[in-house]
């Protein structure tokens, strides 16, 4: 879509849609939708939340970053929970276990992370291609038996430690951590960020500038014109799952490298369908993307003041459900409009050039 | 033009229809009139305006003039139910059915309150199929029958409404000979229960065989109605096609020796053991437009999607030679490899084949050029050198646009065609293969394409050019070879060519002599 | 020069006629075979819990959610539209359930479950079918809305009487019924601990005993759908909108009307399915997280089922069953089951030797073998996989079974009025 105004409202008319929907909501139970917002916004000048915001906006950001490599192929890569859980136990697994030299390590981790999502993303690609199972119901069962096999990996005696009532991984050591930038009490922001960022970079250079970006878009939007023009579907669509799942491998590292060190049976999960969440709100567009996960860090981490004034902080997820699925409504009809419009404009202008040039048509 | 023989109020009358689409007419002035208990032919070739017309006839379209009576009486037709109503059916060209239902499940489909759909509805198909001879077993799924069952099952549909005018759109196109002889007898036995047919084709010897009368259309508009006893095929040919064709450009050979393509022993069979391609061998010469004439259906698309890479051939050979003088053997070539080893397509259904209609001009240039210059510099897309190169065509081809970040579905199909034209001749092709190249393309886009594609030849391009246009063909090719049932059945001459030749060789009539009916 | 429709490749070709055995008859000989392998797979691995009537009891009721999950699926993909939100539905099912039961009793939780998961489908009727948004994205907003929504309303109602934002006031269940005087007599069978006999009786007992209301009518919508979707105008219809929309329109069908009664129903099994949650024996209510991923493997018993009743029924039937045997028992009686996994697949790699299909007979052989190995060499299995024995089951199934299902036509295709002409 060509116009800034495609792309921009129907971000926009969602948002404001679903915050008027919750507004009701609040209504009906007997609260206040602006003391609500407001104290949302207030909360962000309190404490650590703003680096907070950050810090969960990259790791938003690198998931729905994966989530739109598949979606770019019109491929529901709903694994990437699973994904990015393994790519965080493996990785944590070998930093722990090899004390590994600074710079090395943290390259060795990264590159373990990553392929370990790719990894837990073959099974169902190499189905899809050979056997035509939908990769919709396979991920979701691989992001269910990866609970299994975390659970089994993390046991005592395998590769789980007991430390201070909690069984995890065996902490990374130090100088395998990445450095953050600590601002005082406002908190420290993960130095994965800036890693985060440079993941965005890449992906655009990746989708405009390369020929796997290219024959990406056209498999996902014609597989039949993209076959016409020489892309070979299935190595296509193997490709883009292994490298979804790379990239969801990142997603843990912020916290595993920055402040948690250790993978344990309560690090965060349910990432994943927040990647999804991302990924259409940014419409799989690197700053669209960005912007999605700045505005879901926000609803999460602002969401604590709202226990200060008697609002049930469930509102939040009812937005963020709301936001999503009136995204997805409203670029579908915004996009039809767009549509129709251009073409009208392009008829009427060719109309005028043809008729101060000829008379009459054959 | 009629003979005499008058039963009372025609079965249908259509009286001065004419509709006209942006930028083309498709219908100037039609008369038709069908007796009642008669099979009245309608002919003509691609784009005369035969589909428009029934469409017209069934309310699906509206004309802009004239009028319909139906048993004598004026009629409008708001949607196919006013037809259906009049006792009007229509039996598509492309089924509508559904392969996973039953055939008594497809018959009943919304008709439900006539008969139910149970038993009773079982007897009154069983009931019509007697009367008829229609057989078909009402029990059985649809993707368990072959096509010729397939078209007993429409044509019951439309007999389960009432109807008592039946419209076939080609019926004949995916039957083999047998099973046209069944559907005729079928017919002729229906006759003489008082249903009246209007059979659209373009075959002329089965025409032949079963009309009683015969109109022929032509760009619109009626050229005449008569009786298969009277006329003889070559003047049905020359009917449908003109008395004249086109006179070829006198102009300098600059056909050379070399082969280009060399197609060797081509087959290809389809599930049911029929062979969609049989035996082809092809050669095309550097500087040469070979045109493949042929109605549509007869394996000019698979042989084009062989050649290219996206369809297996079962067994075969195509070979290409470059401007170098290297032999590449494509045989087991990807699409892709066949691309950058020179060869240029311009695809027949542009929208499905040929651009990624929300993307931008200089997107869509890029699109089968995704290793190459001028859209690749090294490892990286080079957008700057696409979007300059989409300038150029555009400039050169003469594509309107506001720009070239507009999204090609807002082109006109003129226009879209002029980009992919400009797209597939640049990066100095040895070959294009171009299928339908101006089919729903303006006048002027058209000529500007054939104007290229003919520079193109005189600096050495070889063509293969698929084309239902004779304009075209006649106009473009160094050598014409018709294309009959997958196999290439005769070779033609542009400059010396005469209708009745290449209409009969093209629709399988037998030449010489008169036909028996 | 308008020609508007380029043709398409013709086929010639007709698919070939099977001998049909009716569907019913199928079903029996199904049954049978299963009754037969873990018989013999319980008296051969000396593992008695396999055809217990108490796993057998817990694989049918675990079986009913999945089943009213299937039917969902089944009712709005017949209509073509792809329903991946029967997660979220089931979610709000199980919220609207436990708020009506709670204070009304169980046939109100019922009602307020279907009604419930009614509203999830009609949200996702509304935003494939008139705005035409991609059918799996819809779905998956609709998950994470009725999650959303769920854990809101429950911190807003039921926080105040249950002091849990997570969990609901208690409902109460159905009684439950058993088919007297055969139960008892089986049940002594079973107690016989003879051989094959008891086995049977164990199982045959588990299926008669102890049976709630509910799961007697879930089981009598899986006829009930066969005979309204197969033997009706509305179910000709609906079916029809799923397999060519364009052709059902020519004649007159309003399939915008079909598909969203068709999604809306959909959502309301999901709901009785969440209300089953609820009300199954034991169980007391909402629970956060409670159908735990259930809505998706209904839909795997859908595709399982080729999108017909009677295979979803054996489809929820076996994964059910996993669902049962790993809860209630232990690593090492799901591992026996491996080993009578490993005879099924031999004999299957049997008949397939014997139709001289060599390569998938040798595989089959050699899948067996690894079975086979693996129950040798290992005790028992881990309690952390096992309790993903039915999700592992999911992907082994349909990994195996894709390529001969046909799903309808036009499923997932996005449907405008007018696309025809």
């Amino acid at each position: 879509m060509g116009s800034l105004r495609g792309k921009l409202l129907p971000p926009v008319v969602a948002i404001v849609f679903s915050a008027l929907l919750c507004s009701v909501a609040l209504i009906i139970s007997g609260s206040n939708p602006a003391r609500a917002l407001a104290a949302m916004v207030v909360q962000v000048g309190h404490n650590t939340t703003a680096v907070d915001i950050i810090n969960s906006a990259s790791i938003y950001y690198l998931i729905g970053i994966a989530v739109a490599i598949g979606f770019k192929m019109n491929l529901f890569n709903i694994g990437v929970e699973g994904q990015y859980r393994i790519g965080a136990v493996l990785a944590a697994i070998v930093g722990g276990e090899l004390n590994l030299p600074p710079v090395l390590g943290q390259i060795v981790i990264i590159v373990v992370a990553m392929a370990g999502g790719a990894l837990f993303a073959a099974l169902p690609a190499i189905l899809k291609v050979t056997r035509g199972v939908s990769e919709v119901i396979t991920t979701i069962m691989l992001n269910a038996i990866a609970g299994g096999i975390i659970a089994l990996l993390i046991k005592q005696g395998v590769f789980g430690v007991l430390s201070n009532n909690n069984i995890g991984t065996r902490p990374i050591p130090a100088a395998d951590w990445i450095p953050g930038l600590s601002l005082g009490s406002a908190g420290t922001v993960f130095g994965f960020v800036v890693i985060a960022i440079l993941v965005g970079v890449g992906y655009w250079v990746m989708l405009n500038r390369t020929r796997f970006g290219f024959e990406l878009q056209a498999s996902g939007e014609s597989p039949t014109a993209a076959t016409a023009g020489g892309v070979d579907a299935k190595r296509m669509i193997v490709i883009a799952m292994l490298l979804s799942g790379a990239i969801a491998g990142l997603t843990a590292l912020p916290e595993l490298l920055g402040r948690d060190h250790t993978y344990t049976l309560i690090s965060p999960q349910g990432y994943g369908f927040t990647g999804i969440a991302v990924a259409l709100l940014g419409r799989n567009n690197p700053g669209g993307i960005a912007f999605g996960a700045l505005l879901w860090a926000f609803l999460d981490q602002s969401a604590v003041s709202l226990d200060n004034i008697q609002v049930p902080r469930e509102i939040v997820t009812i937005m963020q459900g709301a936001i999503v699925l009136s995204v997805v409504v409203s670029y579908e009809v915004i996009r039809r409009l767009e549509l129709a419009a251009e073409q009208r404009r392009v008829g009427s202008q060719l109309a005028a050039a043809a008729a101060a040039t000829t008379g009459s048509a054959s | 033009m009629t003979t005499a023989t008058d039963r009372g109020a025609p079965a249908v009358a259509l009286t001065g229809i004419t509709k006209r689409f942006p930028g083309v007419v498709a219908n100037d002035d039609i008369r038709l009139t069908v007796r009642a208990g008669e099979v009245h032919a309608l002919c003509g070739e691609n784009g005369a305006g035969k589909s428009t017309l029934m469409k017209i006839l069934y309310g699906m379209q509206q004309p802009d003039e004239g009028t319909i009576e139906v048993a004598g009486s004026e009629v409008r037709f708001r949607t196919p139910a006013d037809a259906i109503k009049a006792g009007i059916g229509m039996v598509h060209q492309h089924f509508m059915l559904a392969d996973n239902l039953t055939v008594l499940e497809n018959v009943v489909l919304g008709a439900e309150a006539l008969h139910g759909i149970g038993a009773r509805a079982r007897a009154r198909i069983a009931e019509l199929a007697g009367q008829t001879g229609l057989r078909v077993d009402p029990g059985v799924l649809v993707e368990q029958l072959g096509v010729a069952d397939r078209q007993r099952v429409e044509i019951l549909k439309v007999l389960y409404r009432g109807a008592r005018i039946i419209i076939l759109d080609e019926p004949t196109a995916v039957l083999v000979p047998q099973e046209v002889d069944e559907l005729f007898d079928t017919l002729r036995g229906m006759r003489e229960q008082g249903f009246t047919f209007l059979f659209i084709s373009h075959k002329l010897d089965e025409v032949r065989a079963i009309a009683d009368s015969i109109t022929v259309i032509r760009r619109g508009t009626t050229v005449g109605t008569v009786e298969p006893k009277t006329v003889t095929s070559r003047q049905l040919a020359e009917m449908m096609v003109g008395s004249e064709l086109p006179n070829p450009e006198t102009r300098e050979s600059t056909v050379t020796d070399r082969a280009v393509l060399t197609v060797a022993g081509l087959h290809l069979s389809d599930t049911g053991g029929r062979a969609v391609l049989d035996q082809i061998d092809l050669a095309v010469h550097a500087g040469e437009i070979v045109g493949i004439a042929g109605v549509e259906g007869n394996g000019q698309t698979e042989l084009v999607e062989a050649v290219m890479g996206m369809r297996k051939a079962d067994g075969g050979s195509v070979l290409l030679v470059g401007r170098d003088g290297a032999i590449t053997d494509l045989t087991k070539l990807s699409t892709l490899h066949r691309r950058e080893a020179g060869i240029g397509y311009i695809p027949e259904d542009r929208h499905r084949h040929g651009l990624l209609l929300t993307q931008s001009l200089w997107f869509n240039r890029i699109l089968g050029f995704q290793t190459r210059k001028p859209a690749v510099n090294g490892r990286w897309l080079d957008v700057e050198g696409a979007r300059a190169d989409t300038r150029r065509i555009v400039e050169q081809f003469d594509v309107r646009t506001p720009g070239i970040e507009v999204p090609a579905a807002a082109l006109s199909g003129g226009n879209q065609q002029k980009l992919i034209v400009g797209r597939e001749l640049s990066g100095e092709p040895v070959l294009v293969i171009a299928s339908h190249p101006t089919r729903g393309v303006d006048v002027g886009a058209q000529a500007l394409i054939w104007e290229q594609i003919k520079q193109a030849r005189a600096a050495g391009l070889a063509v293969l050019l698929v084309s239902a246009d004779l304009d075209e063909l006649i106009g473009l090719s160094d050598t014409i070879k018709v294309m009959l049932r997958g196999r290439l059945v005769a070779d033609a001459d542009p400059a010396t060519v005469t209708p009745e030749e290449l209409g009969s060789a093209m629709t399988g009539a037998t030449t010489g002599g008169e036909v028996q009916a | 020069m308008i020609d508007m429709n380029p043709p398409a490749s013709v086929t010639r070709a007709a698919a070939p006629v099977k001998r049909r055995i009716p569907g019913w008859a199928n079903g029996v000989l199904w049954t049978l075979a299963a009754i037969v392998l873990l018989t013999v797979t319980a008296d051969l691995t000396g593992l008695p819990n396999i055809t217990a009537t108490s796993t057998v009891q817990a694989g049918l009721q675990l079986a009913v959610p999945l089943l009213l999950a299937g039917l969902g699926g089944l009712w709005a993909e017949r209509a073509g539209v792809v329903n991946i939100g029967l997660e979220g539905m089931m979610i709000l099912g199980t919220w609207g359930a436990a708020w009506a039961g709670y204070q009304w009793g169980p046939w109100a939780a019922v009602v307020g479950g279907i009604v419930f998961g009614a509203l999830g489908g009609l949200l996702h009727a509304v935003a494939t079918v008139t705005f035409g948004v991609n059918h799996i994205v819809s779905g998956v907003a609709i998950n994470l809305l009725g999650a959303g929504v769920a854990k809101y309303l429950s911190t807003l109602l039921f926080t105040p009487v249950s002091h849990n934002p997570r969990q609901s006031p208690k409902v109460d269940s159905f009684d439950t019924y058993s088919a007297q005087p055969l139960a008892d007599w089986l049940g002594d069978l079973e107690k016989q601990q003879r051989y094959v006999i008891s086995d049977v009786a164990g199982i045959l007992h588990g299926v008669l005993s102890g049976v709630s209301p509910l799961t007697m009518i879930t089981i009598l919508l899986v006829p009930a759908t066969y005979l309204l979707l197969w033997h009706s105008r509305f179910g000709l219809r609906l079916r029809s909108c799923g397999e060519n929309p364009v052709a059902a329109e020519s004649l007159g069908v309003n399939v915008y009307l079909q598909k969203y009664i068709a999604v809306t129903v959909s959502g309301g099994f999901a709901g009785l399915g969440g209300a089953a949650l609820v009300l199954a024996p034991g169980q007391n209510g909402y629970l956060e997280n409670q159908t735990n991923g259930r809505g998706y493997i209904g839909l795997a018993a859908m595709i399982f089922g080729n999108w017909r009743p009677g295979g979803l029924l054996g489809g929820a039937a076996l994964f059910g069953y996993a669902d049962g045997l790993q809860t209630l028992t232990d690593g090492k009686t799901v591992l026996g089951l491996f080993y009578g996994v490993a005879l099924l697949i031999w004999v299957i790699a049997l008949v397939q030797l014997i139709r001289r299909k060599w390569i998938v007979g040798l595989i089959a052989v050699a899948a067996g073998g690894a079975l086979y190995l693996l129950y040798l060499s290992i005790d028992s299995l881990p309690q952390e996989l096992t309790t993903y024995l039915p999700h592992i089951v999911t992907i082994v199934v349909l990994a195996m079974s894709s390529q001969r299902l046909r799903m309808p036509a036009a499923d997932g295709l996005v449907y405008r009025r007018g696309q025809g002409s």
